[in-house]
């Protein structure tokens, strides 16, 4: 077979592949999304405000919940401690008035 | 076959062959590629998919969260000013939370301890996290000690550990009756770690909060919006996380472009006056090199994307996990739900592959106009 027609199967399945994901992004995310739901039903009730993605720092865990002055509350010279900390940028958008 | 398509096909052979000739150069190149759209591919799927799981999770946070503020720093607010603010029109209850921290110097963990009297039941058990039971290697049933700020220690049996497809929200958490939460923390009677306030138009929300913000100037009202756009903000294109890393590859794809851009090697040089020099017309040399760049950056492009999709939803993305993980002991084992942006793939698109094909393309067309002569004495 020509080198030429080789790449364009080569690229033809890749472009499958790629055209697939979609596809199995919405069939996965039905599944996904009604598991999701069903797993977080028994912490309704908690009302929790934050995710758990990083449980180094109070801030970290519960970023919403903390102030803009979190990471630098434990002294005025005191450095930003923890790494995620550092990843984590505020939400600086001000609040509508009424 | 069409005359036109066969032209392609024989300029593509010439072209695969060019490629296959400096197989270590290219190679490298194409991998170099590669590894750059798989990271910025990984990242664009990590993030939108983290920020719409969070979107769904947080569907249940309290409308807003009233905190006191005591020079700056979040206090205990007393449940007298739930009274106050259930009697502002609009708010439909008020719910006075109990929750804090806990340290663990066995594991070097932090646990997030919540008071719940229907979901702990009865006093001294505890729902715990599945983090929490996979660190302290502990099953329903066992004995979790703590110990209070009395210096005593409080043993609570385990009556069920939350499954692991809720360790997202809760993979650090211990629920307990508030009356143990009391015993643990020494927590004083008549006040909340922070209210929960249930509006029942949102509309409303901002006059809510102004009200209770007027009436109680030392307290912090979060409406669940602020809660939503705190996570937005994280894992957002411009900031955080997102940014060190679209940075470091982005720069690292220009330098690669760059060096592309500015110039082809005097083989290249002398290969293009060959051709010339034997009948090929200036379009058939700018061909071949558009043809070089399509097999190089479209192979890049939908392999890297392919495999950024198995990375992430597949294998849960280990290497931004790591990097959220920082020092925390306790973890979430998450897989995320796929999600395609059509848009991000664009936008991914046209920052990766157009560049790169016009940058193959441009220095080419400098030398293709040149006279042969010159260009293979050079």
């Amino acid at each position: 077979m020509r080198r030429s027609i080789q790449f364009i199967v080569f690229t033809a399945v890749n472009l499958v592949l790629f055209s697939l994901l979609p596809l199995h992004a919405r069939i996965a995310q039905k599944t996904a999304d009604a598991e999701l739901l069903a797993q977080a039903a028994p912490l309704r009730r908690l009302q929790l405000t934050d995710l758990c993605l990083s449980s180094e720092a109070r801030y970290t865990r519960h970023p919403s919940q903390a102030d803009r002055h979190a990471p630098f509350q434990e002294h005025p010279l005191a450095l930003e401690h923890f790494p995620s900390g550092s990843m984590i940028l505020p939400s600086l958008q001000p609040r509508e008035t009424p | 076959m069409n005359i036109h398509f066969e032209r392609h096909l024989n300029i593509l052979d010439f072209t695969l062959s060019s490629l296959l000739r400096r197989k270590g150069k290219n190679f490298s190149l194409l991998t170099m590629y590669l590894l750059v759209i798989f990271m910025l591919a990984s990242l664009v799927f990590f993030v939108t998919a983290l920020k719409r799981e969070a979107a769904i999770l947080l569907r249940d946070a309290p409308d807003m969260v009233v905190q006191r503020l005591v020079a700056g720093r979040q206090d205990l607010i007393p449940t007298g000013y739930a009274e106050s603010i259930a009697s502002i029109r609009g708010v439909n209850g008020v719910r006075p939370r109990l929750w804090g921290y806990y340290y663990d110097g066995l594991n070097g963990a932090n646990y997030t301890i919540v008071a719940d009297d229907y979901t702990a039941s009865s006093p001294e058990s505890a729902v715990i996290g599945n983090g929490i039971a996979r660190s302290r290697s502990m099953v329903v049933g066992d004995l979790l000690p703590l110990i209070s700020y009395d210096k005593a220690p409080l043993m609570l049996q385990i009556r069920s550990v939350l499954p692991s497809e809720s360790d997202l929200m809760a993979a650090d958490l211990i629920i307990i009756t508030s009356e143990d939460f009391r015993t643990l923390f020494k927590f004083p009677a008549g006040v909340a770690t922070d209210l929960a306030v249930d509006v029942g138009n949102p509309k409303e929300l901002t006059t809510v909060a102004s009200k209770i913000a007027q009436q109680f100037p030392d307290s912090r009202p979060i409406l669940k919006s602020e809660i939503l756009r705190t996570y937005q903000a994280i894992f957002d294109w411009r900031g955080g996380m997102v940014v060190i890393i679209l940075a470091s590859a982005l720069l690292s794809f220009v330098i690669f472009a760059w060096d592309k851009a500015t110039g082809l090697s005097a083989e290249e040089r002398k290969e293009i006056g060959i051709l010339k020099s034997i009948g090929w017309s200036t379009s058939d040399v700018l061909l071949l090199k558009f043809w070089e760049g399509v097999v190089v950056s479209l192979t890049a492009f939908l392999l890297g994307v392919v495999l950024a999709y198995a990375n992430v939803f597949f294998l849960s993305a280990p290497l931004f996990t790591q990097a959220l993980k920082g020092w925390s002991v306790i973890y979430p084992e998450f897989r995320l739900s796929p999600n395609v942006d059509g848009y991000q793939l664009a936008v991914l698109f046209f920052l990766t592959v157009v560049p790169y094909t016009a940058a193959t393309v441009i220095p080419c067309w400098r030398a293709a106009t040149a006279d042969p002569d010159s260009a293979m004495r050079s």
